[in-house]
């Protein structure tokens, strides 16, 4: 779990926001406060299919799914073990 | 000439079945609107306005997400004489506060006597008009449940010179600009860009734009429901999580065209897997028309290489100038011709403001052309004074047609600034070659990001609220990301906090802030020292001078400055 969180803080940090040094809490807002903007859910999603090999649907890429890292780890997880 | 509420009037009575718009959502089947629906339905909201007494020429904001309902409530207050102008609704991000005082300052200024809006969203408007003009919200799910008003409906009386919408764009300083359009405006317009683009019957148009936007609003709805060509309408909501669905929908409809903003030719190109366009057929597509934000022949190359497997035609690629202000289109390229493009040399267009031509080289610009200006518009480059330019000199770009905007709604101050000898003053700059527009910036401090029109003070007067932020010493100002094809916002604020890690949670709350209260998502937070920003003799804050300095300073130093994504 904390591999998968500390891989998408980076991935957002770096290649989203483009400031490596930006911290992500695991349970920092990212949809609700606009650190992630509608133009970047895409990459996110993306990004999850290739390094973890689970799709996030496009229907999902909502706050109702997941706001934070936690919650994206949780689905993350549960969707590799269910395979 | 014939008014709106006539020509839908019409069509509904002579094909009553035949299909205006197929409407495309998420999780849906594909739902088929025909004229008569549509015509039926705008009279539902026609009837509920009279109930309440809204009278002809009286403003009905309408809240309402990318949806039929909010298709119908536009006609129908059509139907009914008022004057509809479409909200964007509240999004993820945006703070209900911010979202409230920004339909409190709207209200001021439009004075609109009604808004449409869900059941749920009431107490949050209701809350918004406390003290406003706004005598009655609407509950969309009521005007559903409703008849149709069969007599007597208003908006039939109305003449062609009256005002049928108001169209803002975004932001404090955007929604204190309604432009606002009569029947006759948009009809001429109609007029000339449908020969400027060749419509025909046969062509099928798809669209994922916003309707608050000209763009979506004119191109992407009223130009093809007007003329009776088919629309495939889908949400911009949908389209941004997976930009598939417009090639899906170009494939199932055999769609002939589409109007993009220039970074969805990047987006589409970047963001859509390999997977997702098997089988996809994109041949039928005649133009694919760039509008609405600088446009770059690097987009163009992009989309074109990623695409062209799939059957797009090189000629489809096309480009248009367009503002709300002359209701859409001023000029259009790319139809059954290439996009002309214009090598210039860089010293000439920096420093001595001409546009020569130069050989391709790494000293030249490519300038892609805008095209000729459509029949009923003409378009005139202008210096300081105000005196017209010869060919290939770069000035204001000014234009004069039949189909300008009647005023900046409730607003004769900014009308009248807006003309000079009745030619429309766009705040472009660009010059004229052969007969072709060409943009080249812009006189007006004005940011555009995905095409949305970004005023740089409203982003300033978040920032200077921020705790840390040294009052009155902030700057905002776009740089183009080619990455993503489109201007990203740069804020740089002075703070006289030295610890690095208080800094850096400064700059953080700024993009906070920003996100919350405005339509952008600001990345980019700088702080500097105290006397950083440079000032004009008058003491404000010099924008593009502060733009160049930040240029100079921190651009070439950031690592990830450069987009990752290619």
């Amino acid at each position: 779990m904390k591999d998968i969180l500390d891989d998408l803080a980076n991935f957002i940090a770096k290649t989203i926001l483009q400031n490596p040094s930006r911290m992500i809490a695991p349970d920092e807002a990212l949809i609700s406060s606009g650190l992630l903007d509608s133009f970047h859910l895409v990459d996110l999603a993306l990004y999850i299919e290739e390094r973890f090999g689970v799709k996030i649907e496009d229907t999902e890429l909502n706050r109702q799914t997941f706001d934070n890292l936690e919650q994206l780890s949780a689905i993350i997880q549960s969707r590799r073990q269910g395979k | 000439m014939k008014t709106l509420p006539h020509i839908i009037r019409q069509i509904a009575w002579e094909e009553p079945e035949k299909m205006a718009i197929v409407f495309q959502q998420r999780g849906t089947p594909d739902q088929l609107i025909t004229y008569q629906n549509l015509y039926q339905n705008a009279l539902r909201t026609a009837r509920i306005l009279r109930e309440n007494a809204i009278r002809p020429d009286e403003v009905v904001i309408i809240v309402l997400q990318h949806s039929q309902e909010l298709i119908y409530a536009f006609f129908g207050a059509m139907f009914a004489g008022a004057i509809p102008s479409i909200m964007p609704f509240l999004t993820e991000k945006l703070s209900p506060e911010h979202y409230r005082k920004s339909l409190r300052s709207l209200f001021e200024v439009i004075q609109p006597a009604a808004v449409i809006t869900y059941a749920e969203f009431e107490s949050e408007i209701q809350q918004a008009a406390k003290g406003s003009s706004v005598r009655k919200i609407l509950i969309s799910e009521k005007i559903a449940g409703s008849e149709p008003l069969s007599a007597n409906l208003a908006g039939l009386e109305r003449s062609p010179t009256s005002i049928v919408l108001l169209q803002h764009s975004s932001g404090t300083t955007g929604l204190q600009k309604g432009v606002a359009l009569s029947h006759q405006a948009v009809m001429k317009q109609l007029d000339a860009y449908q020969k400027a683009i060749r419509l025909t019957p046969s062509d099928v148009i798809v669209s994922w734009l916003p309707l608050y936007h000209d763009m979506g609003l004119i191109a992407g709805f009223l130009m093809p429901i007007l003329l009776k060509v088919p629309l495939i309408l889908m949400s911009p909501f949908d389209w941004v999580r997976s930009p598939v669905l417009l090639m899906r929908a170009i494939h199932e409809y055999h769609a002939t065209l589409t109007w993009l903003p220039n970074f969805a030719y990047n987006f589409c190109a970047q963001k859509i897997r390999p997977s997702d366009m098997e089988g996809i057929d994109l041949s039928s597509m005649r133009a694919v028309i760039n509008c609405s934000e600088p446009m770059m022949q690097a987009s163009h190359e992009m989309f074109l290489k990623r695409f062209q497997p799939y059957g797009l035609k090189e000629s489809a690629l096309a480009t248009c100038y367009a503002m709300a202000e002359n209701v859409f289109a001023v000029s259009q390229d790319g139809i059954e011709k290439p996009v002309t493009l214009d090598w210039i040399d860089r010293k000439g267009l920096l420093v001595e403001k001409v546009a020569r031509p130069s050989l391709q080289s790494s000293d030249a610009i490519c300038m892609v052309s805008a095209g000729k200006p459509i029949e009923n518009t003409r378009v005139q480059i202008l210096d300081e004074k105000g005196e017209k330019l010869p060919e290939r000199v770069i000035g204001e770009i000014a234009l004069q047609s039949d189909c300008m905007l009647t005023e900046y709604y409730k607003r004769p101050d900014l009308t009248q600034k807006a003309f000079l000898d009745g030619w429309y003053l766009t705040g472009d700059l660009g010059y004229l070659a052969n007969g072709e527009v060409y943009i080249t910036g812009r006189k007006k401090d004005l940011i555009i990001v995905g095409g949305k029109n970004i005023y740089p003070q409203d982003v300033e007067r978040i920032v200077n609220e921020v705790e840390g932020v040294y009052p009155g010493r902030v700057v905002a100002f776009g740089v183009f990301n080619e990455g993503m094809g489109t201007e990203e916002v740069v804020v740089v604020a002075e703070t006289e906090v030295q610890d690095p890690q208080h800094r850096l949670e400064i700059a953080n709350q700024i993009c906070y802030q920003v996100n919350r209260s405005s339509d952008i998502v600001l990345r980019k937070a700088i702080l500097v020292d105290r006397g950083w920003l440079l000032k004009t003799s008058s003491g404000k804050i010099a924008r593009s001078a502060n733009r160049e300095k930040y240029l100079h300073e921190f651009q070439d130093i950031a690592p990830f400055a450069a987009n990752t994504e290619q």
